[in-house]
């Protein structure tokens, strides 16, 4: 490869000896070529080659050769967990990118050309000069109703969607409901069924008609899939059973926030909790802009005494959410 | 690229014969460069009929231009079979392509992953290239049709997936057929051949999901 000059480095020693953004040039036309692909094929999962990245299979992998593979000096990165910017995963993430692309990290939504997550749509509006890069533990909806990678293929070549929606069916005639709360699977452009990733059904909806390119990565599985902007992106339901998202009867704590995904933090053993906001950035703001919560008396000092001055919580989202993958 | 030194060979020759004395310059800085043409490839696959700008140095052969030849140096590459029109086809830029992106170059339009087109009045028909197969549609052929302007052209309307409620696009010298075969390629989906329309500097995306008004 060619030496690149990157005036704009972080760091001494930042990235050294890497290729600008990890991967390989080869590596990048090969992922690019696809995500073209994938975008041309809305919900449509383009098999690609990837790449052993330096950190395991289920820690965003795959939404890390995407973002690797679009990333430029000019971009700034946003990456959250379960909405939130300040876990593991996303802190990472975000100081991997600082080094091996010398790119601009923030925590604020607008503020971001790239947003990767894992799990979450942020709560903020996002605009047409964004891109939201999913991390994809598992891409194929039709996976836990046919094993056979072969016959999955198939099923979505010829349209053939009937055992999804009998598998929805089946939950209404034994609960009542559908009881699928994450990983709810759409239809894309009225043609592909697509796994939206395990985001909770809370944020279907916001999928449809966005603003943004969305652009998925499954780095175990191998597979990347788009969906462009303004497209149709519809939750299956029935007739009788129309798509319903989460609703809570509590509002966030901390910032008493009414209609956003909330978490529930437990804060002893004696049965204390509360509900804050997924989206660490919203939360934030919104205190930050006065919007007080209410935390329950009980609450607050058993939060005092648990975490003491760190704030926004997020560790029990896998929990809340059921799959604590990618 | 290893693929300067040629050990035996006439002096400015290069291995499978290419005359890199009078070869042009690929991109300035391929790591860079690269990523930024892509990002104006991605949004405009992502946006159908959003006339997009390079911007940047780029000596492009002839009779290429500015944009025909950065979404090719950006995207081919050993993996990539790519298909010249006949206009086109010349030893220089057989040279050109093979020297920058080691391209496999083919000479049956239905075996290429990418189709150069410089002489859009005579190009094949859409249904003359790979149009992908029923489980992989992704393995189809992406077109880039070089055309005189994006923007002086008779108006077509477009619809679709990135084109919120519709979009007009102007492009002039496209063959009388063109609109016509993509309805056929859109009817199709998800198989269809992808394109790029280029002119100068400006580059146009037409994914496989556009409908065109009648």
């Amino acid at each position: 490869m060619p030496q690149t000059d990157n005036q704009t480095a972080a760091a001494p020693g930042a990235g050294e000896g890497y290729n600008f953004a990890y991967l390989d040039e080869q590596t990048k036309r090969m992922i690019r070529r696809c995500i073209l692909k994938a975008v041309a094929v809305p919900g449509y999962q383009v098999p690609f080659g990837g790449r052993e990245m330096p950190l395991p299979y289920g820690w965003g992998t795959g939404g890390m050769q995407v973002t690797a593979s679009i990333i430029g000096l000019d971009d700034t990165l946003k990456v959250i967990d379960q909405g939130a910017d300040d876990t593991t995963n996303a802190v990472n993430i975000r100081r991997f990118f600082a080094r091996t692309a010398q790119v601009g990290t923030t925590e604020v939504t607008e503020e971001a050309s790239i947003i990767q997550t894992r799990h979450r749509v942020p709560e903020d509006p996002m605009t047409e000069d964004q891109i939201l890069v999913y991390q994809v533990p598992q891409p194929e909806p039709l996976r836990t109703l046919e094993p056979r990678e072969i016959e999955c293929r198939k099923m979505h070549a010829y349209k053939e969607y009937g055992l999804m929606q009998v598998s929805l069916y089946e939950d209404i005639a034994r609960f009542g409901e559908i009881a699928t709360s994450y990983s709810y699977p759409v239809m894309v452009n009225e043609r592909y069924l697509m796994s939206p990733t395990p985001i909770p059904k809370f944020d279907n909806p916001k999928m449809d008609d966005f603003p943004a390119l969305q652009l998925f990565g499954a780095g175990r599985e191998k597979r990347i899939y788009a969906i462009p902007p303004y497209t149709k992106v519809k939750s299956l339901d029935f007739d009788d059973h129309p798509f319903r998202v989460q609703q809570w009867e509590e509002d966030c704590a901390l910032c008493g926030a009414e209609e956003t995904f909330l978490d529930e933090v437990i804060l002893d053993d004696s049965g204390g909790k509360m509900y804050v906001c997924s989206d660490s950035h919203f939360c934030g703001r919104r205190r930050a802009e006065g919007h007080v919560g209410q935390l329950p008396d009980t609450a607050a000092a058993a939060y005092a005494a648990a975490v003491g001055a760190q704030e926004a919580p997020d560790g029990d989202a896998a929990q809340a959410q059921g799959e604590g993958e990618t | 690229m290893a693929m300067l030194s040629s050990p035996g060979g006439p002096a400015g020759i290069g291995p499978a014969g290419i005359d890199i004395a009078d070869l042009k310059p690929g991109l300035g800085d391929p790591v860079h460069d690269s990523q930024g043409i892509f990002r104006i490839l991605l949004e405009a696959m992502a946006r159908p009929g959003k006339v997009m700008q390079f911007e940047g140095g780029l000596d492009a052969p002839t009779p290429l231009d500015v944009a025909t030849t950065a979404a090719l140096l950006t995207l081919c590459d050993q993996d990539t079979p790519l298909w010249i029109d006949w206009i086109a086809d010349t030893p220089p830029l057989r040279g050109y392509f093979s020297f920058h992106c080691g391209c496999p170059l083919v000479e049956r339009s239905q075996e290429a992953a990418f189709a150069l087109v410089s002489d859009a009045e005579n190009m094949p028909r859409l249904a003359l290239f790979a149009q992908g197969v029923d489980q992989y549609p992704d393995r189809s052929a992406s077109l880039v049709i070089q055309l005189s302007s994006l923007v002086e052209g008779p108006a077509t309307v477009l619809r679709g997936p990135g084109i919120r409620d519709q979009t007009v696009l102007k492009a002039a010298g496209l063959p009388d057929w063109f609109w016509n075969d993509w309805r056929l390629n859109a009817g199709q989906f998800p198989l269809g051949v992808d394109v790029f329309l280029t002119a100068g500097r400006s580059i146009v995306g037409l994914p496989r999901t556009v409908v065109v008004e009648a």
